[in-house]
């Protein structure tokens, strides 16, 4: 059965703050940071992107895994901001960390599911003795339309795990999945910002998604919510994911290790796997964890985990999530505006 | 940057691949084909460091072309641990409290890129450590 062998994430050092972003559209900001359970997000400098946060992230699960990277048999980024509309990102990650030149190498694309997309073939690829080790990725770097609820909180970050047929850190338990064709939430060819159905997004999209996978997997396992020491939910904003755990059951303390939304923002497909990497930074051998994401148009990936006594070797070798959540540097809108490209420049 | 250039170059700029000379042992960054130290041809493949310590700066505020959004940035000279010297950004830090002496750590960004329709070149740069 495959574990989890090594895991990092990478958050970069610049925030906006929700006043900053309400200031210049003239929004309330209290409500923007009541509605959205959301006070600042994270904002990734001019010379950073999907593929530089995904190395980062990866090296920092390399450190921990503590295995040489060629033997790194897949190796899969998945995002909905790689850099290139035509080139993978993937092959520029595995030559930064120095995977084999025989990896199986691809990108994926499922709005903010890519991320647990990769970790479940991984998983997948590992059971079926396919690979030796696979790496899968999470990241994005994504946008919100100046002035759009989006705006306040798309973020960016990047989550990696390596997957091998050992424990590792962290037993894959079991994994499922569910999804449904939903437009809730979509970017067209050659549009720079994303579409949404407004309240469309919440119960026909997440809600539904997130519940339907989350209690499947539950009944697959035959465990209850009181059964999980951590639980973490995708989280497109502070809110979103502490009332879908409220409504499977689950208390507040097992959700809250995971739940970096308010302070991060939503980072599409590094956001649960990034909560994930905060769970494993404080987890205990023996506790069980419970992982959904959900990606838009739509569907959810869930996995159980099963902490082992191997997590108290490698923890401290990486940089921890809310270390590098702590670390800093509060940019004005004008530098946001300039640092996504959003502002018209002369060719 | 031509592809072809950015391609030779991937394993120093990617994963700081140097040459350590078979012969007298000096390490070469970027890796030579004659070794300056003792004219030897034949190299072994090593790592450097991902940490050091910033030996010198300066601020470039008049930049070429494909850096002028950046600017004004950082470029230093960092000893990374073991003793080798790169020329490198240094970047997530304000200019005016970047120390000489301090502790950095490489890390993978976006160097420079050809327009909005070529290629983008990733490499190294330094970020304060810890
Ligand atoms: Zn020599």
């Amino acid at each position: 059965m495959a574990g989890i062998v090594g895991y990092g994430a990478y958050v970069p050092v610049h925030r906006i703050k929700v006043e900053e972003i309400a200031k210049v559209w003239g929004a309330d900001a209290e409500s923007y940071k009541k509605g959205l359970a959301l006070v600042e997000k994270s904002v990734p400098s001019l010379d950073q992107d999907t593929i530089t946060m995904s190395v980062e992230a990866a090296r920092n699960a390399l450190k921990r895994a503590k295995i040489d990277p060629s033997l790194i048999e897949a190796t899969y980024v998945g995002s909905e901001s790689h850099p290139y509309a035509v080139k993978p990102s993937g092959t520029v990650v595995s030559e930064a960390v120095g995977t084999s030149r025989n990896t199986h190498c691809a990108d994926f694309e499922f709005a903010c599911k890519a991320g647990s997309e990769a970790m479940f073939v991984c998983v997948g690829l590992v059971n079926g003795d396919t690979v030796k080790y696979g790496l899968a990725i999470g990241a994005d770097t994504s946008q919100g339309a100046p002035g759009d609820a989006l705006e306040y909180s798309a973020a960016a970050g990047a989550a990696a795990f390596v997957f091998g047929k050992e424990d590792g850190v962290a037993k894959v338990v079991a994994t499922h999945t569910f999804m449904t064709d939903t437009p809730d939430f979509w970017r067209r060819e050659y549009e720079y910002y994303p579409r949404h159905g407004g309240r469309f997004t919440g119960e026909e999209a997440y809600f539904r998604h997130v519940a339907t996978a989350s209690k499947q997997m539950m009944e697959k396992v035959k465990m209850k919510p009181q059964d999980f020491k951590f639980a973490v939910f995708h989280q497109p904003n502070g809110k979103f994911p502490m009332k879908v755990g409220e409504m499977l059951g689950f208390k507040r303390e097992q959700i809250e290790a995971g739940w970096l939304a308010p302070i991060l923002g939503n980072t599409y497909s590094g956001s649960s796997p990034m909560g994930l990497t905060a769970i494993l930074d404080v987890a205990r051998p023996g506790d069980m964890i419970l992982m959904t994401s959900y990606g838009s148009g739509a569907g959810s990936d869930s996995f159980v985990y099963e902490v082992t006594k191997k997590i108290d070797e490698v923890r401290d070798v990486a940089p921890k999530t809310r270390q590098q959540l702590d670390k800093k540097r509060y940019v004005e809108y004008g530098v946001y505006a300039k640092f996504r490209g959003k502002i018209r420049m002369a060719d | 940057m031509f592809p072809a250039r950015y391609w030779r170059e991937m394993p120093q700029r990617y994963r700081l691949e140097a040459g350590k000379c078979k012969r007298c042992g000096k390490v070469c960054f970027p890796p030579r084909l004659v070794c300056p130290k003792c004219g030897n041809r034949t190299f072994d493949t090593v790592r450097l460091a991902d940490e050091g310590v910033l030996k010198t700066y300066t601020v470039i505020r008049v930049a070429p072309s494909q850096f002028t959004g950046q600017s004004p940035y950082a470029v230093g000279i960092v000893e990374l641990d073991g003793g080798v010297l790169i020329t490198t950004q240094v970047v997530d830090i304000l200019l005016d409290e970047i120390k000489l002496g301090q502790r950095v750590r490489v890390e993978f960004r976006r160097v420079q890129e050809d327009g909005s329709a070529g290629i983008i070149c990733y490499g190294y740069k330094c970020v304060p450590a810890a």
